[in-house]
């Protein structure tokens, strides 16, 4: 029996052909779970009894001839800062163990909705707080291309998981590149859809007006099929694009020719890995082979993005992650008073990264303080926009690396923050505009580790994004690369 | 020396909405606790707001009867801070953007009337309500804090005064008027005794004749109009009693004790602490179209002040004006429709304050359970103006019309109170009744004038009251 099939597109076909079943991808899912987790630590909590209903349910369905359409049957994982309704969600914090949501985020509704089979939820970044999933109060997740070092972060879970075959795609979030970074260092495609383009209800918030979800998939393709399905209008998010919805996957085959490609040039040079400046330049002089016109493009606020990032997203963290104060639910370490249960409940439940952000946040949010931090923040963030705006007047898509390094090793950025956000710095800009954006694989590293590329768009702007991402794939042939056994590679058709 | 009280006032005003500011559980009272809640207004993680359409256009009207210029747009901030019974630890409020800025309201009392500044009127969720439980249910002596969540979320207006009140008695007459214009605007049913409207007050003092404004203190805790105007009194005694011992008045937020009749320092300085405001991510910015303030507009009802001025056009004194443009919606209507049936509006407008209110009160009804309608008022008025009941009559008769006797010249026909007015008729009672009492009317012959009044009583007693009264002297006059 040939194995099952990696990609979402590929066992979608297999499902209708009688080749494979739900239970059968299920089951081959799950026996690379059991061969990987010991060493990646994808998984917080695999729910091998919900997933086996759903995918004996979709068999049912599928047999019965009613299809729910491209997920139908696919088993996917969920970032465990998605609520999943009786189902423990963390967000990787001792503050939530043991806390089972009462509901499903519409992300998640959506997912049972088109009938995908939920394996289970994935490390993370506590609280999204982070670039390498060593912030977990669970313990890190392990990048498949070499244990010793990081899947990136936050959604590292969802992304080592994705490239180890434990799941063929899988939801993250992305507040300033959590699902980009680490789909770029664990050699797969990820994609952070225009704010608003997917209901954050049921997120658990991080910084409220950056955070999206979006998936971490093998191909361009699956990224496009498993956007669509949580994609929408949902009324419970007042934040939520009601407009109608382009059809992701309309220009997938349309490649590259007419298109004008602005290449950003704060994203590139001193801080940035040579071989990543390489790949990118020779990913470029690609496309431009291909009949796409390239040109060097200048958006200066990308130089400040960073900081007004790390000014932003704390103080709204400060205030998000203000009800976790264990009087209705998770950790409660009781105390003489309200007020000191609360504070013991918050000095013992949040691990420091996230308590150094909540610092940080309520710093830039004080009296005296607010003009020359907060205040400031959000006019690089409007002079940004408007950056982008004048830039996506002149060329359809931006592109960059997505990240300015491979993955780097474990430890070696935890003790210098700092050097940790800068693992960041290509995918903060579109979080901060709240544009479209995609991370896909390209080549490796004289390591052997994965090298991504980033597409960025102007708002709804995805249809071109995934155009640009699907040619990108298919001249990078990247599955054909030779990968190491915790990380098979995917077969996209050239 | 003396001092001046320069008072503002914020109130809070619950809105009865049928579902609560930012979720759609049921906005309700008295309701086992903890069963109207969400996700959302419980806050459990990964719960979004989604703001309540009706609540914006009930603060719109509002903030229009109220005067106020409506923002062409508005934009929702988190308050920080930690308590237990509010769960999101931050309130969604608003901060420099409100929906409703610079009104007034005319504001009349005994002593006078007065405009009183409206600074803002803003929308914010209310929090829910901490429980003590054990030792007299006071905070500081609970043995443990229950906290009800049913009213976590429910709409919240707070409308800001300037500080243009100068004493406890306009302090109270302002609130009282404001409540009027919220109840009657419908934005909510504003029942004080649900703590549907609670008030805080900032008050300072300073030399009558000073331009500049002492040291506020601001107070809390007030859900009546008497304990606001106690509490005012309390903390104004005690900020004069401070100056004039020599000592200053520090700006604090001090909290008003009702069964002791003082106001306590708060252990916490809220006056000093830093909410950290900021722009509420999880809400869009809101764009009012000039339509819907329209829309908006077109839902005001007559206002009290309106209504007052409309009454004092009708000939009542400003007095009876107030009263009656301040009474129960159902009497001013019965007033209203006796107008319309042509009642003479003064004598109406006393017989809807005084007998009618006074009769209803006795039987502890209102109007809607008597028969009692515009028409008859009319009647019963005409009746008196003509002179074909006496006035005390009248009172009779009008509790045979809410007794359910009949229409007015029914009743006193069958009561028999028709004043009698019949020349003859009376010449003869009073031919005898002098030569009945032929001593009294020797003596009024002979000077004692005042035994005149004897005659007319005993008149009046020979007719049961019923002769008119006018008639009786004529006649005498011309005996005598």
């Amino acid at each position: 029996m040939s194995p099952e099939p990696l990609s979402i597109v590929d066992a979608g076909a297999a499902l209708r052909s009688g080749e494979s079943t739900a239970v059968g991808l299920l089951a081959s899912v799950l026996s690379r779970a059991e061969m990987t987790e010991s060493e990646l630590h994808c998984y917080l909590n695999l729910d091998r009894e919900g997933a086996s209903r759903a995918a004996a349910s979709a068999d049912e369905e599928l047999e019965r001839g009613v299809d729910r359409g491209a997920l139908h049957g696919i088993p996917v994982a969920v970032k465990d800062n998605m609520c999943t309704r009786g189902l423990e969600t963390t967000c990787s914090s001792q503050i939530l163990s043991g806390y089972l949501p009462p509901y499903d985020a519409t992300a998640v509704a959506r997912l049972r909705e088109a009938g995908a089979v939920i394996i289970g939820k994935t490390n993370l970044d506590e609280f999204a707080m982070g670039s390498s999933t060593e912030n977990s109060a669970y313990g890190p997740t392990r990048n498949p291309w070499d244990t010793e070092r990081v899947p990136g972060g936050s959604s590292g879970g969802s992304a080592a998981a994705v490239a180890a075959g434990s799941a063929l795609g899988a939801l993250g979030s992305d507040t300033g590149g959590s699902i980009r970074q680490p789909a770029s260092l664990c050699g797969i495609v990820g994609m952070k859809p225009t704010y608003g383009l997917v209901s954050r209800y049921g997120l658990v918030a991080f910084a409220s007006s950056l955070d999206q979800i979006g998936p971490l998939t093998r191909t361009v393709t699956d990224a496009a099929v498993l956007l669509a399905a949580v994609a929408g209008h949902d009324p419970a998010d007042a934040t939520s694009y009601s407009g109608p919805l382009p059809d992701f996957a309309a220009g997938l085959h349309a490649g590259v020719e007419g298109l004008k490609i602005g290449v950003v040039r704060e994203l590139n040079g001193e801080g940035y890995q040579a071989e990543v400046s390489e790949a990118t330049g020779d990913m470029l002089n690609r496309l431009s082979a291909q009949g796409a016109e390239v040109v060097e493009v200048s958006l200066p606020m990308f130089d400040v993005a960073l900081s007004a990032y790390y000014l932003i997203a704390p103080a709204e963290c400060s205030a998000n992650l203000a009800r976790f104060d264990g009087m209705r639910y998770g950790l409660s370490i009781k105390g003489p008073t309200a007020a000191a249960t609360m504070a013991a409940t918050r000095a013992e439940g949040f691990g420091p990264e996230v308590i150094r952000r909540i610092l940080l946040g309520t710093y830039a949010l004080s009296a005296g303080y607010f003009d020359a931090f907060y205040g400031q923040a959000q006019k690089v963030r409007s002079m940004l926009q408007s950056e982008f705006e004048a830039a996506y007047r002149k060329v359809d898509v931006l592109v960059s690396p997505a990240s300015p390094t491979t993955a780097f090793r474990l430890g070696e950025r935890t003790q210098d923050p700092l050097a940790m956000y800068l693992s960041d710095i290509c995918t903060i800009p579109s979080n901060l505009s709240g544009h479209p954006a995609i991370s896909v694989p390209i080549s490796l590293d004289s390591k052997g580790l994965p090298i991504g590329f980033q597409v960025m768009a102007p708002a709804l702007g995805e249809q071109v994004m995934f155009r640009v991402a699907a040619e990108v794939e298919r001249l990078a042939g990247f599955g054909a690369l030779p990968a190491p056994a915790l990380a098979p590679p995917t077969r996209v058709p050239l | 020396m003396n001092w001046a009280p320069v008072i503002g006032i914020e109130v809070h005003v619950e809105l009865d909405t049928a579902s609560k500011m930012f979720c759609g559980c049921r906005v309700s009272f008295g309701d086992p606790p903890n069963t109207n809640v969400c996700p959302v207004c419980l806050a459990l993680p990964g719960s979004l707001p989604v703001p309540n359409r009706e609540a914006i256009e009930r603060i719109i009207r509002l903030g229009l009867a109220l005067n106020c210029r409506i923002n062409p747009g508005s934009v929702f901030h988190r308050k920080n801070y930690y308590y237990a019974d509010l769960p999101k630890n931050y309130q969604i409020s608003q901060f420099d953007i409100p929906v409703c800025v610079d009104g007034w309201l005319d504001v009349e009392s005994d002593e006078g009337s007065f405009r009183v500044g409206i600074e803002r009127v803003h929308m914010e969720e209310d929090t829910g309500k901490s429980v003590h439980v054990g030792e007299g249910g006071r905070i500081h002596t609970a043995a443990e804090t229950l906290v009800d969540f049913n009213r976590a979320g429910t709409p919240l207006v707070e409308i800001v005064s300037r500080p243009d009140l100068r004493s406890a008695a306009d302090a109270r007459a302002y609130t009282q008027e404001l409540r009027a214009v919220v109840a009657e605007t419908g934005v909510s049913d504003a029942r004080m005794e649900r703590g549907s409207v609670r008030f805080d007050a900032n008050v300072s003092i300073r030399p009558p004749q000073s331009q500049k404004l002492g040291v506020k203190v601001e107070i809390k805790n007030m859900n009546s109009f008497r304990s606001l105007e106690k509490a005012i009194r309390a903390e104004v005694d005690r900020q004069v009693e401070l100056v004039e011992a020599g000592e200053k008045v520090v700006m604090e937020t001090r909290h008003w004790d009702e069964s002791a009749g003082i106001t306590h320092g708060m252990r916490t300085k809220e006056g000093s602490s830093d909410y950290r405001y900021f722009t509420e991510p999880d809400l869009a910015p809101m764009v009012f179209s000039e339509s819907w303030v329209q829309e908006a507009r077109s839902q005001i009802p007559e206002l009290p002040a309106r209504r007052r001025e409309r009454y004092r056009h009708l000939g009542l004194n400003p007095g009876s004006a107030r009263v009656l443009a301040g009474s129960e919606p159902d009497l001013r209507g019965l007033f209203e429709d006796a107008v319309e049936s042509g009642a003479a509006p003064v004598p109406a407008a006393n017989w809807v304050t005084g007998d009618i209110t006074a009769s209803l009160r006795r039987r502890n009804a209102c109007l809607g359970d008597v028969p009692l309608h515009g028409e008859d008022l009319a009647a019963l008025t005409a009746m008196v103006s003509q002179g074909r009941i006496s006035a005390r009559a009248a009172r009779q008769v009008l509790e045979g019309v809410m007794d359910g006797e009949g229409s007015p010249t029914r009743v006193a026909r069958a009561r028999n109170l028709e004043q009698i007015s019949d020349q003859a008729a009376l010449e003869q009672v009073v031919e005898e009744v002098m030569s009945a009492h032929s001593q009294a009317v020797e003596r009024y012959r002979s000077g004692e004038k005042k035994v005149r009044g004897f005659l007319v009583g005993q008149v009046m007693r020979a007719t049961s009251g019923r002769a008119d009264p006018r008639a009786v002297n004529q006649i005498l006059s011309t005996r005598l």
